[in-house]
């Protein structure tokens, strides 16, 4: 299981810089995403998986050839065949059909949490940075706090209390990536905070709100970007392990995590497949996140690179 | 040195009491509380439940209770399980070895894997050597260690009828079936971990070898392999230390699932044996110890850090 705590050196004040390197004739648009693809070609892959994964999320309904919780006792654990290329489970349910609507609880939960916790990481960290002193420091032991639970354990007794389901599961994880996206935008805002741009704006007048909004947030966007992009895949690995223990979206609902899990281990034995298909969808979108998120870091913050 | 020292161990005190503050608290806010759990079987009166609380010490008010932990803690005594009755103490001390000996193999798997494809991968940039170490490292950070301990689990019995062994035996009974049980586990965790420190060292590696004092050993005559072990690998390996330090967090989650999947009797399982019949104390204690240990490896890998490199400066 792996929520991912990183923690960055201070960066952020680089800007956006175009991928593009040789000159190719077009609209910027289309350019940069032409040298996107020419010079990242893992990270065009990686977006390429993520968009099918988005495609399959949004259209489960359309896209799946069965209901994800309808089975037929005659269909029971059925080899890959023409009707059912995934093969069925215990219950004879599609299995094709269940990796497809899983994958709508995943991107679901994975977009949900890293929203929270992106929007958590920034009120915190700009809060913590910007204002510095004893803010900083209650803050900042606060985030310790945070950071020194280990995730799984958090995460287990935070669904128990209140209760699994697809939204408190967004949440509970959202709350649990916050810190480490939080203590790097901490970092950043410090770094910035005495710049003459930011004294500048101080000295024509501006609010905190102006000048955190104008002139502090443009610059750690692109880092909080790269951040959450990698979150994302440690998002829907969280998610698949808290399903597998059990503790995830509950059932009849398709999660792949649970998929994977104990009840099914036994069939297993007869049907590998059943332990194929939702791990391979797992470990696919996780590297297509990774991936995007290793080349985006590349193109927008190099200096995070090997981080 | 030592005023940097004695700031982050101070620094230590508040984020445990934290820590323990918001356990204690979880712990209470569980849904079902625990002693209507243990009397759900049995035909309780209200008396009985209310006699069991009191003996349980689930009467008092909450903050009563907290000082009543805290005050015991410090002490050495976590108070007794819920379940068994037995003190938390001697649980913890039947566990931690077996999760220790976990994690240990782990980390060493983990580093030693790491370090030989990351130097490769480094030395021999853009072959097809670099790109398979790559390729490999990515994807060992997609696969989740849960599947693969499944995998593991279920696909040899299907093909050849072979299962990895599940009962368990103890290193100071009978080390080598005990090896031959917690090896297994303890290399996809190790793998899971090598993903991440294996494109560190590849990157500090490049780094480092492009610097000029390499350029000095291999220009005295050196071997590759002496400039590679003698100068660069001791230099790269410092920023992955760091890693490993943050890995730790990430292995206490790891043990949690492995130690489910291949029943060890490990901390892992106890919390989620504890969480499920909501035993307060057998919580609070595996959290904060949990929390104690990443608190304290981050501690020793910053001192670590300065101890190598005289560079590094502590204000």
């Amino acid at each position: 299981m792996s929520v991912q705590q990183v923690t960055l050196e201070p960066v952020a004040r680089s800007r956006a810089m175009p991928a593009a390197r040789r000159p190719v004739a077009g609209p910027s648009a289309v350019r940069g995403l032409r040298g996107f693809v020419l010079g990242k070609p893992l990270g065009a892959f990686g977006a390429v998986l993520i968009l099918l994964f988005l495609v399959l999320a949004a259209g489960a309904q359309w896209l799946a050839p069965y209901p994800y919780d309808i089975g037929t006792a005659a269909d029971r654990l059925q080899w890959p065949s023409l009707a059912h290329p995934f093969g069925t489970d215990a219950n004879g349910r599609d299995l094709l059909s269940r990796v497809i609507w899983g994958a709508r609880v995943s991107v679901t939960i994975g977009f949900g949490a890293v929203l929270i916790s992106t929007v958590i990481a920034c009120v915190v960290g700009i809060g913590s940075g910007y204002f510095g002193g004893w803010i900083d420091l209650l803050v900042q032991r606060v985030v310790d706090v945070w950071i020194s639970f280990p995730a799984l354990v958090l995460l287990v007794s935070l669904v128990a209390i209140v209760g699994p389901g697809l939204w408190s599961t967004t949440l509970v994880l959202g709350i649990l990536l916050a810190p480490g996206t939080a203590r790097v935008v901490r970092s950043a805002v410090l770094g910035m905070r005495h710049q003459p741009y930011v004294e500048s704006a101080r000295c024509v007048g501006a609010g905190h709100w102006r000048i955190v909004r104008r002139y502090v947030l443009p610059n750690v966007s692109a880092a909080i970007l790269v951040l959450a992009t990698t979150q994302l895949g440690a998002a829907i690995l969280a998610e698949s392990t808290l399903s597998f223990l059990g503790y995830g979206v509950p059932p009849p609902f398709p999660t792949w995590g649970a998929m994977l899990s104990g009840t099914g281990r036994a069939y297993m034995l007869q049907s590998p497949w059943l332990s194929i298909w939702p791990g391979l969808a797992i470990s696919a979108a996780v590297f297509g996140f990774n991936m995007l998120g290793d080349a985006l870091r590349d193109v927008l913050d190099p200096r995070l690179r090997g981080r | 040195m030592s005023r940097y020292l004695i700031r982050r161990l101070v620094l230590l005190v508040p984020t445990l009491l934290g820590v323990s503050i918001v356990v204690f608290v979880l712990v209470r806010l569980l849904p079902g509380d625990a002693v209507s759990l243990q009397l759900q079987d049995a035909k309780a009166t209200a008396a009985d439940e209310a006699a069991l609380r009191a003996q349980l010490g689930l009467d008092r008010p909450v903050v009563l209770q907290y000082f009543d932990w805290l005050g015991n803690l410090l002490r050495g005594d976590l108070g007794h399980s819920f379940r068994s009755h037995q003190p938390i103490t001697t649980e913890l001390a039947n566990r931690i070895p077996v999760t220790a000996e976990l994690g240990v193999l782990a980390l060493i798997i983990a580093a030693f894997l790491a370090t030989i494809v990351g130097i490769i991968s480094a030395v021999r940039q853009d072959t097809w050597a670099d790109y398979t170490g790559r390729s490999v490292a990515i994807g060992l950070l997609a696969i989740p260690g849960f599947w693969l301990g499944t995998l593991v689990v279920t696909l040899p019995s299907v093909w050849w009828h072979w299962t990895p062994p599940l009962q368990y035996a103890r290193l100071t009974v009978d080390p080598i079936k005990n090896l031959s049980i917690v090896i297994v586990p303890a290399v996809i965790l190790g793998l899971g971990l090598s993903g991440g420190l294996m494109r560190l060292i590849r990157t500090q590696m490049l780094e480092v070898l492009r610097q000029d004092f390499i350029r000095t050993a291999t220009a005295k005559g050196l071997t590759e392999n002496a400039t590679i072990v003698r100068h660069a690998l001791k230099n790269a390996f410092i920023p992955a230390l760091t890693v490993l330090g943050l890995q730790v967090a990430l292995l206490v989650s790891g043990t949690v699932v492995l130690e489910s999947i291949f029943v060890l009797p490990g901390m892992g399982r106890y919390l989620l044996e504890a969480v499920q019949s909501r035993d307060y104390p057998a919580i609070q204690g595996l959290n904060l110890l949990f929390a104690t240990v990443i608190v304290l490896t981050n501690l020793v890998v910053d001192l670590l850090y300065g101890w190598l490199d005289p560079r590094v400066r502590y204000t």
